[in-house]
């Protein structure tokens, strides 16, 4: 099992070295294409949620992203430093009068592409895991 | 230079303006912007425009990206025109269809059949 700790500012261009260097790891650790693609997809809108929702691009603000990975198995925490918020009361984005808006898919795209995802310490953190090769 | 290399590829077939891009990740903000900004000049040009973006070189894109294509086919539809998605990748056509932005969206399999969806 490989284990990784990042601790980033609020910026995009930070995040995007913490991706690579993740997914460098679920490529050598076997994961097929499709996993693949959902475990970038899920990371990008992760990362993106934190330091976008949850620390309103604040460049003070950190963004703690841990990542476990091994064969068949990959854990991710990403934790902001923001007001957190309660998944209840996200709206759902297929909805048909939320359809047209421009923003509010990623936590649904997350959901769908991992085995398990849960917010802790008030919705600052959210930790999500992929099962299976 | 790498970025000075346009996001956008732009074609015309009869009245439809085709369009490609030119990576195939649609991620970054700063790309996300330079393709709306791009495709929305090319919405601006006319007055019923006809746009096919095909998707054939796209592997990657987040639901920033979805966000901006929804921009796009909001800003098409004030001016009544008609927008078409084309060639889309499995694993991205799934993004459409978890999102159910597969209802929102035109999207044909093919560039030919998007072509002649045009009314």
């Amino acid at each position: 099992m490989v284990k990784r700790v990042f601790d980033i500012p609020s910026d995009f261009s930070a995040s995007r070295d913490v991706q690579t260097h993740i997914m460098d790891d679920v490529v050598a650790a076997g994961f097929d294409e499709e996993r693949i693609f959902a475990i970038r997809i899920s990371l990008e809108e992760a990362i993106v949620n934190a330091i976008r929702h949850g620390n309103r691009m604040d460049a003070s603000k950190r963004v703690k992203i841990e990542a476990a990975t091994g064969p068949g198995y990959l854990e991710v925490t990403v934790e902001d430093e923001g007001p957190g918020f309660d998944r209840k009361n996200v709206p759902d984005p297929t909805a048909a009068e939320n359809l047209c808006r421009p923003s509010g898919r990623g936590i649904l795209l997350i959901e769908s592409y991992m085995t398990s995802v849960g917010w802790e310490a008030g919705g600052r953190r959210m930790r999500m895991i992929l099962q299976g090769a | 230079m790498a970025d000075s290399i346009p996001a956008l590829a732009v074609s015309d077939q009869k009245d439809v303006r085709v369009v490609e891009f030119t990576n195939n990740k649609i991620l970054d903000e700063a790309n996300i912007k330079e393709i709306g900004d791009g495709l929305n000049s090319l919405v601006d040009e006319r007055t019923h425009p006809k746009l096919l973006l095909d998707f054939a070189t796209v592997d990657h894109l987040s639901s920033a990206a979805l966000g901006m294509l929804i921009n796009v086919n909001k800003r098409v539809k004030e001016r009544n025109g008609q927008l078409r998605l084309a060639n889309i990748k499995p694993q991205i056509l799934e993004v459409f269809v978890i999102t159910k932005l597969n209802k929102l969206f035109r999207i044909t399999p093919t560039r030919a059949e998007g072509l002649s969806s045009f009314t």
